[in-house]
C-alpha cells in the first residue's frame, strides 16, 4: 500500500517535472508571434490544417508558410481573430481542409471494443484510457473531438457524438430585434 | 472603506438608525397588496412530484434512488457529489413519501426550454417523514456543520440559490462585522418573504441566531422595506421576545432594488463594495429571510429543505402565497389561484428580473419565489426598440453605478472585452435601465447575452489550454521514448561491435534525439525493438500463457503500432 502510494507520488512528481520541462522544451524561443497564434487556435490537435497539431500550424503561419484559413475547428471566428492579429485580410475557410462542425465527443462502444490500444496511440491529448486487451473508454473532459481515433479502430466501435446543449451550457441568445407593427389609435 | 455605519451603540432603537442611500433605482408599481390579504395556504400534494436534481448553483447532484424505490419525506434523493461537482452543490430531497416512478429528463423552469434529470415521485398520501434529529451545531466543528447544511439542501432562497454552506465557510478566517438579513423584497408582485415574516417571524429569528453564532458576526441588521409595516412589527416583536444582543430590525425606504445585496449593504452600513469586489472582503455577509428560516428548520428541527413559500400573482383571480412542496407542477398552483383565460405567459420571479417559463408543467424549485401569470393587458408588449439616443437615463437609475448604454453598445457589437472593462459582471440584471429607457431597448437581454458568451468563451479557453498541455506532454513523452529507444539501440550496437571488432566507438546518434529515427533504417529499428522486447521477457500478467494464434495477433498489433507511431509524427523534427 505504502509502496503503491510512493510510486504514485513519485509518478506525480515526475509528471509535474515533465510538464514543466515540456513547457520549457516546446516554447518557441524568441517567437512570441507563434505563441499568440497558438493561443487563438482551438487546440483540437486534429491535423486537418495539414500539420500534426496546432503548434506546428502556428509555427507555419508565423513563418508565412501556411495561410490563416486552414483550421476547420477554429472556424470563421478563428480566422477573423487570426486576420486581426496578423493584420491580414479575412478569407473564408479553405474547403480542402474541411468544414466547421459542431463540437463532438468520441464515444467508444464498450461492448465492441477489443482493447487493441490503437485509439490510445492515435489520440493526441491522451483522452483515452485502457490497457491492452482491456476495454477502453474516453475521458470526456479531455477529448477535443479531433476524430483521429475514429479511423484507426479496427472494429469501428468509436462514434463521434455532438455535444448537446444543457441547462448549464445554454447561452442567452442575441436579442432579436423584432419589427413590430406600430399600433395607431 | 467607510465604517461609519457600524458605530451605532443603540440596541433595538429601530427606525432611529442613520441610513445611507444607494444611487439610482426606480419606483415601479408595486402590486403587492393583492397577494397579502390572505394567510399562507398549504398547496395540495400533486399526483406526481417532479424534483430536479440540479437546483442550486454548482454541479448536478448524483441520484441516490432508482425507479420503484420507496422514499420517505425528507429522504435525500440527490447527493452533492464531491467527485463530480466538488463542494459546489447542494443535496435534494423527496418532498413527501411515495414511490419513485421515474428518474428521467423533464422540462425545467428555465428560459432555455431544456430538460434536466429529475426524480419523479408518486406520493402515497401518508406524508411519512424520515427520522428527524435536530443538529446541535455547537457540538460539531464548522466543517461538520457545513456538510450538514449541504446535505440538508439549504440554499439561498432569495432567488440566486447559492449553496448556503459555501457562505458559512467564508466567516472562518476573519470574523464577520455585520450579518445582514435581507427582508427587503423589493420586486413588484412578490410577497413570499413578507408573508413568511408576518407569520413565522420567530422561526426566522431562530435561524438568524444560528447564523449569528456560526459566522461570529458582530452585529445583525435585518433590513425590511418600509412598505411592509406588519412584517416589520412581527420581526421586531420576535427579536424583542428572544432579546438577542446586537440584533436590529430596520425599515429601509421602499425603492427598487433595495433588496439587491450590495444595495441593502450600502443602505444599512454605508459600505460601498467597489466594482469586482465581494461584500465579505468588507466584513459583511447577506442572507435572505427565507434562507434563515430554512436554516432553522434544518438545524433545530432536522428537516431538510423540501418546501418553500411561493407567491402566485398577476393574471389570476385569487393571488396569494402558498407553502409548496418542491417538485409541485406550477399548473397545480395556478389552478388553485384560478389563472385567467387570457393568460399568455408565465414568469418565474417578478416582472423586473423574472424569466419566462416554457410551460406550466414545470415544477416549483428552490429558486421559485413567485409565479407570475401575464397577459397582453397586464404586461403589454414593449414598443419597438429604437436606437439609443445616449440620453443617460439608464446611467442615472443604475444601482450598480454602471454606464448601461456603454455596456449595451459593447454587448450589441459583441465587443465583449470592452463590456467587461465597463464592469459588465457587476450588473445585477435588475432591469432599472430597461425600465426607464425612452428607446425601449431590452438592455438586460443584451447583458445576459454578453455574459453567457463570455462564460462560454472562458470555458472554451480553459479546455483549449488543458488540451495544449496534454498535447505537449504527449509530445514530450513520445520524444523521450524515441530517444530512449535509440540510445538503447546505439548502446547495443556499440556492444556488439565491440565484441566483434574490439574497437569501441561512441555512436553519434546518442545525442541526436528525434531525428535518430530518421537516420537509422526503420526496418532495423523495428527488428531491434522486437528482438529487445522478446529478450526482456517482460509480460503483463494477462498476456502470459497465450496461444500461438493470440501471440501472432499481438505481434501483428505491435508491428502496426510501430508503423503508426512512425507515420503519426513525420513533422516532429520541425520543432527543433
Ligand atoms: S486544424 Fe486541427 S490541428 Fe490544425 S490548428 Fe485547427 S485544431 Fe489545430
Ligand atoms: S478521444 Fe478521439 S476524438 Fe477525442 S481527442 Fe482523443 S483521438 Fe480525438
Ligand atoms: S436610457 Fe436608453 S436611450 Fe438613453 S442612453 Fe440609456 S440606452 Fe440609450
Ligand atoms: S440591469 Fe444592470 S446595467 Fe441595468 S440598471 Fe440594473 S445593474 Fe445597471
Amino acid at each position: 500500500m505504502l509502496a503503491a502510494l510512493l510510486v504514485m507520488a513519485l509518478g506525480a512528481v515526475i509528471l509535474g517535472a515533465a510538464l514543466g520541462y515540456a513547457a520549457v522544451r516546446f516554447r518557441v524561443e524568441g517567437d512570441p508571434l507563434t505563441e499568440k497564434i497558438d493561443a487563438i487556435l482551438p487546440q483540437t490537435q486534429c491535423g486537418q490544417c495539414g500539420f500534426p497539431g496546432c503548434k506546428p500550424y502556428a509555427t507555419a503561419i508565423a513563418k508565412g508558410e501556411a495561410d490563416i484559413n486552414q483550421c476547420p475547428p477554429g472556424g470563421d471566428e478563428g480566422i477573423r481573430k487570426l486576420a486581426d492579429l496578423l493584420g491580414r485580410e479575412y478569407k473564408p475557410l479553405s474547403a480542402e481542409h474541411g468544414v466547421e462542425k459542431p463540437k463532438a465527443l468520441a464515444v467508444i462502444d464498450e461492448q465492441r471494443c477489443i482493447g487493441c490500444t490503437l485509439c490510445i496511440q492515435a489520440c493526441p491529448v491522451d483522452a483515452i484510457v485502457g490497457a491492452a486487451k482491456q476495454m477502453h473508454t474516453v475521458v470526456a473532459v479531455q477529448c477535443t473531438g479531433c476524430e483521429l481515433c475514429v479511423p484507426v479502430c479496427p472494429v469501428d466501435c468509436i462514434a463521434m457524438e455532438p455535444i448537446a446543449e444543457n441547462i448549464t451550457t445554454w447561452k442567452w441568445k442575441y436579442p432579436v430585434v423584432t419589427i413590430k407593427p406600430v399600433t395607431t389609435h | 472603506m467607510e465604517v461609519s455605519g457600524r458605530d451605532h451603540q443603540t440596541r433595538h432603537h429601530t427606525l432611529t438608525m442613520r441610513l445611507f442611500d444607494f444611487n439610482g433605482g426606480v419606483k415601479p408599481d408595486y402590486q403587492k397588496e393583492a397577494s397579502t390579504q390572505t394567510p399562507i395556504a398549504v398547496s395540495p400534494t400533486p399526483t406526481f412530484l417532479v424534483i430536479p436534481l440540479h437546483q442550486s448553483i454548482g454541479g448536478t447532484p448524483r441520484p441516490l434512488v432508482s425507479v420503484d424505490d420507496r422514499v420517505l419525506k425528507g429522504q435525500r434523493i440527490g447527493a452533492a457529489d464531491a467527485s463530480i461537482s466538488g463542494d459546489l452543490s447542494s443535496a435534494v430531497h423527496a418532498s413527501t413519501s411515495g414511490h419513485v416512478v421515474a428518474v428521467e429528463m423533464r422540462l425545467m423552469p428555465h428560459p432555455s426550454g431544456l430538460s434536466a434529470l429529475c426524480v419523479v415521485i408518486a406520493p402515497d398520501g401518508r406524508d411519512e417523514w424520515i427520522e428527524r434529529k435536530p443538529f446541535d451545531y455547537r457540538y460539531h466543528t464548522r466543517d461538520e456543520t457545513r456538510d450538514y447544511l449541504r446535505d440538508a439542501g439549504v440554499v439561498g432562497l432569495g432567488g440566486a440559490v447559492f449553496p448556503t454552506h459555501l457562505k458559512i465557510s467564508s466567516g472562518k478566517e476573519d470574523r464577520l462585522d455585520t450579518l445582514i438579513i435581507n427582508g427587503a423584497e423589493c420586486e413588484p408582485y412578490i410577497t413570499c418573504d413578507d408573508a413568511l415574516m408576518k407569520e413565522r417571524a420567530d422561526a426566522i429569528i431562530q435561524g438568524v441566531a444560528i447564523l449569528h453564532d456560526l459566522l461570529a458576526a458582530g452585529q445583525v441588521l435585518i433590513g425590511i422595506e418600509d412598505n411592509k409595516p406588519e412584517a416589520i412589527a412581527a420581526m421586531q416583536a420576535a427579536v424583542r421576545a428572544r432579546n438577542p444582543s446586537d440584533m436590529e430590525v430596520i425599515a429601509v425606504p421602499t425603492r427598487y432594488p433595495a433588496g439587491g445585496a450590495k444595495q441593502l449593504i450600502r443602505v444599512l452600513t454605508g459600505i460601498e463594495v467597489p466594482h469586482g469586489k465581494r461584500s465579505t472582503d468588507y466584513g459583511v455577509q447577506c442572507f435572505n429571510v427565507g434562507t434563515a428560516y430554512a436554516i432553522h428548520e434544518a438545524i433545530n428541527l432536522g428537516q431538510p429543505l423540501i418546501s418553500r413559500i411561493v407567491t402566485v400573482a398577476g393574471n389570476v383571480t385569487t393571488p396569494r402565497n402558498y407553502e409548496v412542496l418542491v417538485g409541485t407542477p406550477m399548473k397545480t398552483l395556478l389552478a388553485q389561484s384560478q389563472r385567467l383565460p387570457d393568460t399568455d405567459c408565465l414568469i418565474m420571479g417578478g416582472p423586473m428580473m423574472g424569466v419566462a417559463l416554457p410551460s406550466d408543467e414545470v415544477p416549483v424549485v428552490k429558486a421559485t419565489n413567485c409565479i407570475l401569470a401575464g397577459s397582453k393587458k397586464l404586461f403589454p408588449p414593449p414598443p419597438p426598440e429604437m436606437p439609443c439616443i445616449r440620453c443617460g437615463e439608464c446611467a442615472t437609475v443604475c444601482p450598480a453605478d454602471l454606464q448601461p448604454f456603454e455596456l449595451y453598445w459593447f454587448s450589441r457589437a459583441k465587443i465583449f472585452g470592452k463590456a467587461q472593462e465597463y464592469h459588465l459582471f457587476d450588473c445585477i440584471e435588475c432591469g432599472c435601465c430597461s425600465y426607464v429607457c425612452p428607446s425601449h431597448i431590452p438592455l438586460v437581454d443584451y447583458y445576459r447575452f454578453a455574459k453567457s458568451e463570455i462564460w462560454a468563451h472562458e470555458s472554451e479557453k480553459e479546455s483549449a489550454d488543458k488540451a495544449r498541455d496534454h498535447y505537449e506532454f504527449r509530445q514530450l513523452r513520445e520524444e523521450r521514448e524515441t530517444q530512449e529507444r535509440s540510445a538503447r539501440l546505439a548502446a547495443k550496437a556499440a556492444t556488439s561491435r565491440t565484441a566483434a571488432m574490439a574497437v569501441p566507438e561512441t555512436p553519434a546518434t546518442e545525442n541526436i534525439p528525434v531525428s535518430a529515427t530518421g537516420s537509422a533504417t526503420p526496418a532495423a529499428l523495428i527488428a531491434a525493438a522486437l528482438e529487445r522486447a522478446r529478450a526482456q521477457q517482460v509480460h503483463p500478467k494477462n498476456t502470459t500463457d497465450l496461444t500461438p494464434a493470440q501471440q501472432a495477433e499481438i505481434a501483428a498489433i505491435e508491428a502496426r503500432r510501430t508503423e503508426i507511431r512512425t507515420q503519426a509524427h513525420p513533422h516532429l523534427p520541425l520543432d527543433d
